[in-house]
């Protein structure tokens, strides 16, 4: 296994009320591993698309990334980077898609125009060979059609085909990482799954480590091979796919499960989460799941560390110390 | 007993374009629709964006005039109502939108915007207020002295919550819920998801159900009905779609919703190519363009196939009979 990013102890913060600040990225970590990816799960206000923000110094004002956080590309410290260092690391070692590809494609552009401004940016190559590649990038990501498409406009396509135009774009730098924020969320379902055949399709060929940020755990199951829970801007659970699906431990992780409605096996009311995620400002002390936990106890009210649950499994929770107690299967 | 609504051939076609003398283009948003819901059912109206199913949703509210087609609430004909007897009629049948965001004016207190259809529908006198807006929140699970708060001061599902309670409030029997909890998170799209069964026992409400997450509509509707550029294409009861879809659409849909499961090794259909456009919509089946049934011939090109029963479900499908089922079809 090669790690390419380490992630450690990442907090972002916010200026809040009074003069204070707070952090919806709260000491997370986690890396990368070549060829792999790695899934970070988490509902709304869980601070996962700023997780990912932070990788590239994207982070909007007035936030900032706090002094202790580390972000290690190869033999690089990306947190002491600027200007142009920044920029060559930005496109060309990690790329980035977005959830939403018609706010990030430029409107009045060809997508030859877009595709083509990032291999100028990082490649001394002549208008032909841009062009080029830019074809071949759009071969790679399955649009038909793909001489007739270089001079379309983002209007002219639809979702999918704008999602593997922007796929196309982050491609084509050929970056070693690659950060998938909500890649399908926009799509409908059977554009969905043709989306996510392709990022698979693209990471075992180019040996990309992919990041996918989502809130679908349906997503991960078939795609990932390490799945990261977010709750409250810090990681509460983490494991291989395969152990977190067969023994989601952390309560909330727990919640998360009996949330989802199943297309197949016996119909059953589905239980809820009671309550709502509390907003970053006002997380509560201790552990943060604990006002909305069936299964707190006393020692909720101490903030737990990430605990050892089982094989490369850990979680935020102190049942991990108290196996009488725990629900998990 | 006579359907709660009956939907006949409905059509609602949209002009688009045709501004700077381009000529207009006709949008086939819905294309002959046709079916029943019973008092206190369920029916969810499946389908992809784009296929017309909130144009249904909306036309049979008349939200929206219809181009063609006819539709009975309790054997009255709503497209022929005048406007006292559609006022009367909109008592009747509500609607929640998917976006509880825009749906609620910003400037209207909660308690205000609940109490809003009880004022003009005069079913509360101005000191009988305050206590009726107080148990409908209750009822949809929110504490009574939200009514003094404003929207922005509420998260999405309170937010959704609110728009049940405002629907709720004139005591109707029908409601459209237009991807009621597309745009929630899951732990709190579980929480919607029951709080509109529970309303529905203990009201005896009916649904249209209008979504395009299978598994979500298994939650809550006994039938299904799907929708693909304008035009139902398959419909029956949940569990016969869900196990023996006969429409390839159907099958298709089914085998692309992500099953939170890593070990069940689901074939995956991926459909080749976009939904093509319904200003133009393909001639014979309008599914031939990505169908990947193993019969498909030139007959499916020329002719449309009209709904017929197969098996347990109506499907418009030219060879419903060897539709493949998801475990039948190949690893991907």
């Amino acid at each position: 296994m090669t790690t390419v990013l380490e992630v450690s102890n990442l907090r972002v913060s916010f200026p809040g009320a009074n003069h204070t600040r707070f952090s919806p990225v709260d000491g997370v970590s986690f890396s990368l591993e070549r060829g792999k990816t790695l899934a970070l799960v988490g509902e709304s206000g869980s601070g996962k698309s700023l997780t990912s923000l932070a990788l590239l110094q994207l982070i909007p004002d007035p936030g900032r990334i706090e002094a202790g956080s580390s972000i290690r590309l190869g033999e690089t410290d990306v947190l002491a980077l600027k200007g142009e260092a920044l920029r060559r690391i930005r496109g060309r070692r990690i790329g980035m898609i977005f959830q939403d590809p018609m706010t990030s494609l430029n409107p009045v552009f060809t997508v030859e125009a877009q595709i083509t401004e990032g291999i100028h940016a990082h490649f001394k190559v002549s208008r032909a060979e841009a062009r080029d590649r830019a074809l071949r990038l759009l071969q790679e990501v399955g649009i038909p059609d793909p001489a007739e498409r270089l001079k379309a406009y983002p209007h002219q396509l639809s979702g999918g085909m704008r999602q593997r135009v922007m796929i196309a774009i982050a491609l084509s730098a050929e970056p070693e990482i690659l950060v998938a924020d909500e890649p399908t969320t926009a799509l409908d379902v059977t554009v969905q799954a043709q989306i996510l055949e392709v990022l698979d399709d693209l990471r075992s060929r180019r040996g990309m480590a992919v990041l996918l940020i989502t809130h679908d755990l349906g997503i991960v199951a078939g795609r990932a091979d390490r799945v990261a829970v977010m709750y409250a801007g810090q990681i509460v659970e983490e494991a291989p796919t395969s152990a977190l699906f067969a023994n989601p431990s952390h309560p909330y992780t727990q919640g998360l499960f009996a949330s989802v409605p199943r297309i197949s096996g016996p119909l059953r009311r589905l239980t809820p989460i009671r309550g709502t995620v509390p907003a970053p400002a006002a997380w509560p002390s201790g552990c943060r799941f604990r006002p909305r936990c069936p299964q707190a106890f006393d020692r909720s009210e101490i903030e737990p560390p990430l605990l050892s649950v089982g094989p490369d499994h850990r979680m935020r929770c102190w049942l991990a110390e108290e196996p009488g107690k725990s629900t998990a299967r | 007993m006579t359907p709660l609504l009956q939907v006949r051939d409905l059509v609602k076609h949209y002009k688009a374009g045709g501004l700077f003398g381009r000529s207009a283009t006709v949008v086939r948003a819905v294309d002959g629709v046709s079916f029943e819901v019973a008092r206190g059912e369920t029916l969810a109206l499946v389908g992809e964006s784009g296929c017309g199913k909130s144009s249904v949703g909306r036309t049979i509210l008349r939200l929206q005039e219809p181009t063609s087609g006819q539709a009975l609430y309790e054997g009255a004909d709503i497209f022929s109502l005048d406007r006292t007897a559609l006022r009367q009629l909109r008592r009747r049948m509500q609607i929640i939108f998917q976006d509880p965001y825009s749906s609620l004016n910003p400037r209207m207190s909660v308690g205000a915007a609940i109490a809003e259809g009880l004022e003009i529908h005069r079913l509360a006198t101005r000191s009988e207020m305050p206590g009726r807006v107080a148990a409908l929140l209750e009822e949809v699970g929110l504490d009574p002295s939200y009514a003094k708060r404003y929207p922005h001061e509420f998260s999405g599902g309170q937010r959704q919550r609110i728009g049940i309670a405002r629907a709720l409030a004139v005591q109707p029997s029908f409601i459209v819920c237009d991807e009621p909890v597309s745009a929630l998170d899951v732990s709190v799209q579980a929480q919607v998801l029951n709080l509109l069964s529970d309303l529905q026992s203990q009201r005896g409400l009916s649904y249209l159900f209008i979504a395009h997450d299978l598994a979500v509509v298994r939650q809550i509707a006994r039938r299904i009905a799907v929708m693909y550029l304008g035009r139902l294409v398959e419909e029956g009861p949940t569990e016969q779609i869900l196990s023996d879809a006969r429409h390839p659409y159907t099958v298709a849909l089914l085998s692309a919703v992500p099953e939170p499961d890593p070990t069940a090794r689901r074939n995956r259909i991926v459909l080749s190519g976009d939904l093509p456009s319904p200003s133009n919509p393909p001639p014979g089946c309008p599914f031939h363009t990505r169908c990947f049934h193993p019969l498909k011939s030139a007959r499916c090109t020329t002719e449309v196939p009209p709904l017929r029963s197969v098996g347990g479900t109506v499907a418009a499908c030219h060879y419903a009979e060897s539709t493949p089922r998801v475990s039948e079809m190949s690893v991907a």
